[in-house]
């Protein structure tokens, strides 16, 4: 049965104060609507030959989603196009009643992972200058990621240093899942280019290198996709704390997006037990595996673990540092968090500054 | 609580829903195969409009192999995370303990027993020979 009578976006009990939202989807309302910051060489190769990832589908994504272009199904702009496509309806349904002052975009499923190179980089040049157009220009709370052909370092460097001191950026954006664990030095120039134009690194869940969701094949539910994040999300920061990243690139900072933060204590006391053993393995390494991630990387929250007692997500946040979360809603996808939901009671007003708001405006350095 | 009443029953035809605000509070009235029911139009997991969602059945299983789909057209899917709640009676399949939507008795009232009753008709004129859909709040 449809929805006979659409009603307005229902009026937000939302946070009184003013919050970040650190994980914004823009979508595009039609295929072609980058068309105009693409070479007309690359429309006809669109058309002609389409973009082939590092993976056996050549369209859509590897599982089906929980709701349609897994979004909120009041997501819908009443133009028409699919969910988060429309600047005035993220406005009017996330922006304005959820009182957000800063909100970062994570354009997915645009250049990122695509096996012909030239391609991947149109493409991101595009969706950065297409960020600008439709989205940053018309609504100055919103701000870019920058979008790079991951798999070729030296032409990502260079879309990188092309956007140094753009305001309407605040970070570069990578996936979890590329051809190769993050760490490994194909994507060196990415981390050089972003520590030298002062931008963190954003490490957003998903991504089209090929590997499975999980780390032994291809499981059968879209149930296990979601939880599988976490194991690539591992997987990407242990290759980076193990490869050096941070040695080499000391002023480098990291955000784990959409992957969860539960599971960061485990990770880090395993690396550090091993590294007290194996520090003949890894001798570029001066410090504990802890002591880099608890310096160099940022979580958001969405989707927010959420244990029975509440007792034991303070205990996480506190290992973690009540400093180190951004918070985000993943607009407008379906396990979109809504802000005034996420704590438990029995925060302190200064710690939900930080969570809501202070801890993004003072990495993404916004005023 | 208040009896209001909602529309003729000719404006809400089976497999039509109507979304409504009473006393501040945002209700959707439904009618499935001729039967009515009202659902508060809130989440009681994270605030979402609720009752923009998709009808669709229960999928349970009593063995591994064994699927029966029932309740069909009786199982609001929120639209947000998709939790399930029966739509007769708020039941909430995710979290029964914790949480239930707030379901509205609904009713087919004869006009001429509208214009008389205990009802607050919001926003229409009543006719008695008519039959209206009527609310309980």
């Amino acid at each position: 049965m449809n929805v006979q009578f659409r009603p307005e976006p229902a009026a937000s009990v939302s946070v009184k104060t003013a919050i970040a939202d650190c994980d914004i989807h823009p979508a595009r309302a039609t295929a072609t609507e980058l068309y105009p910051f693409l070479a007309k060489r690359w429309h006809e190769h669109l058309e002609t030959y389409g973009k082939q990832a590092y993976q056996g589908m050549m369209e859509g994504p590897p599982y089906p989603k929980a709701q349609p272009n897994a979004s909120r199904r009041d997501a819908y702009p009443p133009e028409g196009g699919p969910q988060g496509s429309s600047l005035s309806f993220m406005q009017k349904q996330l922006l304005d009643p959820h009182n957000v002052a800063l909100g970062v975009l994570n354009p997915l499923a645009t250049g990122q992972g695509l096996r012909n190179h030239d391609l991947s980089a149109a493409l991101a040049t595009a969706v950065n200058d297409w960020q600008i157009d439709k989205w940053t220009s018309k609504d100055s709370r919103l701000k870019g990621s920058i979008v790079v052909g991951n798999e070729d370092g030296p032409t990502a460097a260079a879309e990188i240093r092309k956007r140094a001191g753009d305001k309407n950026f605040v970070q570069v954006l990578l996936l979890s899942r590329n051809v190769e664990p993050l760490g490994q030095r194909r994507y060196w120039p990415i981390y050089e280019a972003a520590q030298e134009i002062g931008l963190p690194v954003g490490v957003h869940a998903f991504g089209f290198g090929g590997n499975p969701i999980t780390a032994s094949g291809w499981p059968s539910f879209y149930i296990e996709e979601m939880v599988g994040h976490s194991q690539c999300q591992q997987t990407a920061l242990a290759s980076l704390v193990l490869e050096g990243v941070f040695e080499r690139f000391p002023k480098l900072k990291m955000v784990m997006i959409e992957a969860g933060f539960g599971w960061a204590p485990s990770l880090t006391w395993r690396l550090d037990k091993n590294f007290e053993r194996l520090h003949s393995e890894v001798p570029h390494l001066k410090r504990k595996p802890s002591e880099y991630i608890r310096d160099h990387i940022w979580w958001t929250t969405q989707p927010m673990e959420d244990p029975e007692r509440r007792e034991h997500l303070f205990e996480l946040i506190e290992w973690i540092g009540w400093d180190k979360l951004l918070f985000a809603t993943d607009y407008p996808h379906w396990d979109f968090d809504e802000p005034s939901r996420v704590l438990p009671a029995g925060v302190s007003d200064a710690n939900k500054q930080a969570f809501y708001l202070d801890n993004a405006k003072k990495l993404y350095g916004i005023a | 609580m208040t009896r209001h009443v909602i529309a003729p029953v000719d404006e809400l035809p089976p497999g039509t829903r109507k979304f409504l605000t009473i006393d501040e509070r945002p209700i959707a009235i439904f009618n499935i195969k001729g039967e009515f029911f009202g659902l508060l139009n809130r989440c009681p997991h994270q605030g979402a409009a609720l009752c923009e969602g998709p009808l669709i059945g229960l999928a349970q299983s009593s063995d591994p192999g064994e699927i029966e789909y029932t309740k069909l057209g009786e199982i609001i899917r929120c639209p947000w995370h998709g939790w399930e709640f029966d739509i007769r009676t708020g039941q909430s399949y995710c979290d029964p303990k914790r949480f239930r939507a707030r379901a509205y008795p609904v009713n087919v009232e004869p006009g001429s027993s509208v214009v008389k009753g205990p009802y607050v008709a919001e926003t229409l004129k009543v006719a008695v020979e008519s039959d209206y859909v009527v609310v309980d709040l």
